[in-house]
């Protein structure tokens, strides 16, 4: 059953690698794997000849980064040939923009690119997104996007698929570790025949979870190749309207190929059902209770790949009395479907409450759907089972500075404390309770900005290091130059924490000339160290600050000791 | 064939890297996985839930349904507890440790937790951290879970210390001899 819902390999191979099926992948490489969903990509884009790759760290998008740096520090990769390695470009950078844009140029350059983000990341690097859908891509340009339906790590679970239509462009959707190798190959060949960026849209579930995967021949990267001057690469109004309209016209060739990746196999005529990306494995895994209950096998519609493959959905729809939608993330297809005049038949899903319009799918979830009776557990005890919420490290510097600041505001009446995205972000649980807000990268910045503006003093904005470099630098430009009368206090522990401890774009000890730079008066930037033991000192110092009229900044400093640890077996 | 387990406890217990050991034995004999964990904030003290299907089949969801699991390992009595809706009615074991972690104020009284604990129908509880010291290192309380729990799995003894030394190696042979013999120590506790 599962191998007929597969997506095809011979569509997933890139042109010069015949792959059907099982090839040895050259020498003692060996032919299969286990891998990560994340591993899977970014093995995939190796196997592709990527050239490039740029990323910022976000859960649970991370590991393709880490798994392209480890290679190249290994010298070696899965099936790969070693002097591919080294070549490979593969950076961590200050955000998803300008990870983006690097990858844009390294395509200018005739050099396949991936750029790996979450999902939130895409909002920040919306701007080439978008735009480089109308440039003519000439390297193959592959944007990894993971999305984290139920928030395991999220401040919200937007959905790609509906960013990837918003720009026009097509976006696979693998449903196991497998395809997303085979799709991440098959998206920079896509990406190279078509002239257009691919997204790669997968889910926390897939990007944390692992199987075997069966490899391919790996194929050699592109050559320097700079992009024809035919200046469409400048998208002036004269030359943009003209590349919207190729963007347009691209469409056509973009249905037809999902209509090929769908998989329709029809069987009863009761119940037909799509399934799209990991929902398929859902399904697969209730089918044989589902056959039970029918006395037959509902049709199957597996969607891979956008655009929708509507043509496919009208097929199914003529064959069926009413169709289930399984979608992970919003009810993108399930809405699009009824449309505004309804479908020809009873369609069900997350919007019609057949399923949960939030949070993440599961077995459990689809069984119910399909209309399954669930699974007996156990009778549940009498005892309440308090939740374990994440929280800071032993020994973690966030909770010295964190107590520090608390009490140099306990004098007065009214303040705010405008934070960010990190692991500082814990201190909003107790015992720290000490911070308001926590929005998106580089919020804290200019909220705490806004918030002095509108006439609230003392105004706090607690930022990391990492956080600041990524998007806080802009919006502290304003305040210093606008002389806005707020305290912002850098947390600076040299590294991405939460995502498992990256090192951070630039080095601490550019922090304070950067400040300088930007024009905040040196008397006011003070350096701390964030230990408990500096405690009397460092309250001091910053009830100093909280006074002083105008920008001011303390720098609250000390290793995060995750990252001492993994630097220390480095 | 088809076995499922759910390996879960608190962040930084060794759940992932117990996870790993397994799923390398189950393959070294034959069989197919899938592993599926959620990380990221949860490595932080919070709650940590690993599944390990094997199957000589190819599994398809990588998270196990509620009530089907054959073996909950959990490296702490409160997390056994919550993470027990997995178990199947008829054939699931749960293997816990008894040491409570305490790192929330509202956790409840433990020996009403293995109070319910010891009312499942198929429970094996073990002092894994007096086992891991005894073993040399109290890190190791999860490979007594692990031995405890290879009485059940379809995995041979001699795949699961293969898989466990090769895990260790790099830490040098004290760490690897100290996870053997808590693996063993665990197996034992079971017999």
């Amino acid at each position: 059953m599962s191998t007929t819902l597969q997506y095809p390999r011979n569509m997933s191979s890139t042109s010069d690698a015949a792959a059907a099926g099982k090839v040895p992948a050259g020498g003692s490489a060996p032919v299969v794997e286990t891998l990560m969903g994340d591993e899977a990509i970014a093995l995939g884009a190796l196997h592709a000849g990527v050239s490039s790759a740029y990323a910022y760290p976000g859960t649970p998008s991370t590991e393709i980064m880490e798994s392209l740096q480890s290679w190249k520090v290994a010298g070696k990769a899965p099936g790969c040939p070693d002097a591919t390695m080294g070549a490979l470009l593969a950076e961590w950078c200050s955000n998803e923009k300008t990870a983006y844009e690097s990858a844009l140029g390294a395509s200018f350059a005739g050099r396949r690119a991936v750029v790996s983000m979450k999902h939130v990341g895409l909002n920040v690097a919306a701007d080439p997104f978008v735009n480089s859908a109308l440039i003519r891509i000439n390297g193959g340009l592959v944007v990894v996007v993971a999305d984290d339906p139920g928030m395991h790590s999220s401040q919200d679970e937007q959905d790609t698929r509906v960013l990837a239509d918003f720009a026009r462009l097509p976006c696979f959707e693998p449903a196991d570790q497998q395809e997303a190798y085979d799709m991440a190959r098959a998206a920079f060949d896509f990406s190279e025949r078509h002239e257009v960026p691919v997204v790669l849209r997968i889910t926390t579930r897939l990007a944390h979870s692992r199987s075997i995967v069966d490899l391919a021949p790996a194929r050699a990267p592109n050559p320097l190749r700079k992009a024809e001057a035919d200046k469409s690469w400048i998208l002036m109004p004269a030359i943009a309207r003209r590349r919207w309209r190729a963007l347009l016209d691209k469409q056509e060739a973009f249905h037809a190929h999902a209509e090929d990746a769908a998989r329709l196999e029809l069987g009863g005529s009761e119940l037909g059902i799509v399934a799209c990306g990991i929902a398929r494995q859902y399904l697969l895994e209730n089918l044989a209770d589902l056959e039970a209950s029918f006395g037959s096998k509902p049709s199957i519609l597996t969607v891979s790949t956008y655009p929708m493959p509507a043509g496919r959905i009208r097929e199914l729809a003529s064959k069926v009395r009413r169709i289930l939608v399984l979608e992970e993330g919003y009810p993108y297809v399930e809405d699009a479907m009824r449309g505004v005049f309804g479908a020809p038949v009873p369609v069900e899903g997350r919007r019609s409450g057949a399923l949960p319009l939030d949070g993440e799918l599961s077995p459990d979830l689809v069984r119910k759907a399909l209309g399954l009776p669930d699974r007996i557990t156990l009778p549940k005890g009498s005892l309440p089972l308090p939740e374990r919420p994440p929280q800071f490290c032993q020994g973690c510097p966030h909770g010295d500075s964190y107590t520090a600041l608390k009490e140099a505001l306990a004098p007065y009446p009214s303040y705010a404390v405008n934070s960010d995205i990190g692991c500082y972000t814990l201190g909003a649980l107790p015992p720290w309770s000490a911070i308001e807000s926590c929005v998106d990268m580089g919020a804290s910045v200019g909220m705490a900005r806004g918030a002095a503006g509108a006439g609230i003093f003392p105004a706090v904005a607690v930022i990391g290091d990492s956080t600041f470099y990524h998007s806080g630098i802009p919006n502290l430009v304003d305040a210093v130059s606008h002389g806005t009368n707020l305290t912002l206090v850098i947390l600076d522990n040299d590294t991405t924490g939460m995502t498992g401890a990256q090192p951070t774009i630039a080095p601490a000890s550019r922090l304070e000339p950067l400040l300088r730079g930007i024009g905040v008066d040196p008397a006011h930037i003070r350096q701390l160290r964030a230990h408990r033991t500096e405690h009397a000192a460092n309250v001091k110092v910053i009830s100093e600050e909280l006074g002083h009229e105008g920008p001011s900044v303390v720098i609250m400093v000390r290793e995060c000791i995750e990252w001492a640890k993994k630097s220390r077996k480095a | 064939m088809n076995y499922d387990m759910i390996l879960c406890g608190v962040g930084g217990q060794g759940g992932i890297s117990v996870s790993v050991v397994v799923a390398k034995a189950a393959m070294a004999e034959g069989f197919r996985v899938k592993q599926s964990e959620i990380h990221g904030m949860a490595q932080r003290g919070g709650e940590v839930l690993a599944h390990l299907r094997i199957s000589d089949g190819e599994p398809a969801s990588p998270s196990i349904p509620v009530g089907a699991a054959d073996l909950v390992i959990s490296f702490e009595p409160l997390e056994a507890l919550r993470n027990a809706r997995w178990l199947s009615v008829e054939r699931g074991t749960l293997v816990s440790g008894i040491s409570p972690y305490k790192n929330i104020p509202d956790y409840p009284d433990i020996e009403a937790v293995l109070g319910e604990l010891r009312a499942l129908p198929r429970v094996l509880l073990v002092d894994a951290d007096s086992l891991a010291r005894e073993a040399g290192n109290v890190r190791a309380a999860n490979m007594v879970l692990v031995g405890l729990a290879s009485t059940l799995m379809p995995i041979s003894v001699a795949r699961l210390e293969e898989e466990t030394a090769a895990y260790f190696e790099r830490k040098g042979k004290a760490v690897v001899d100290a996870n053997i013999v808590a693996f063993r120590k665990g197996r034992d506790a079971g017999k």
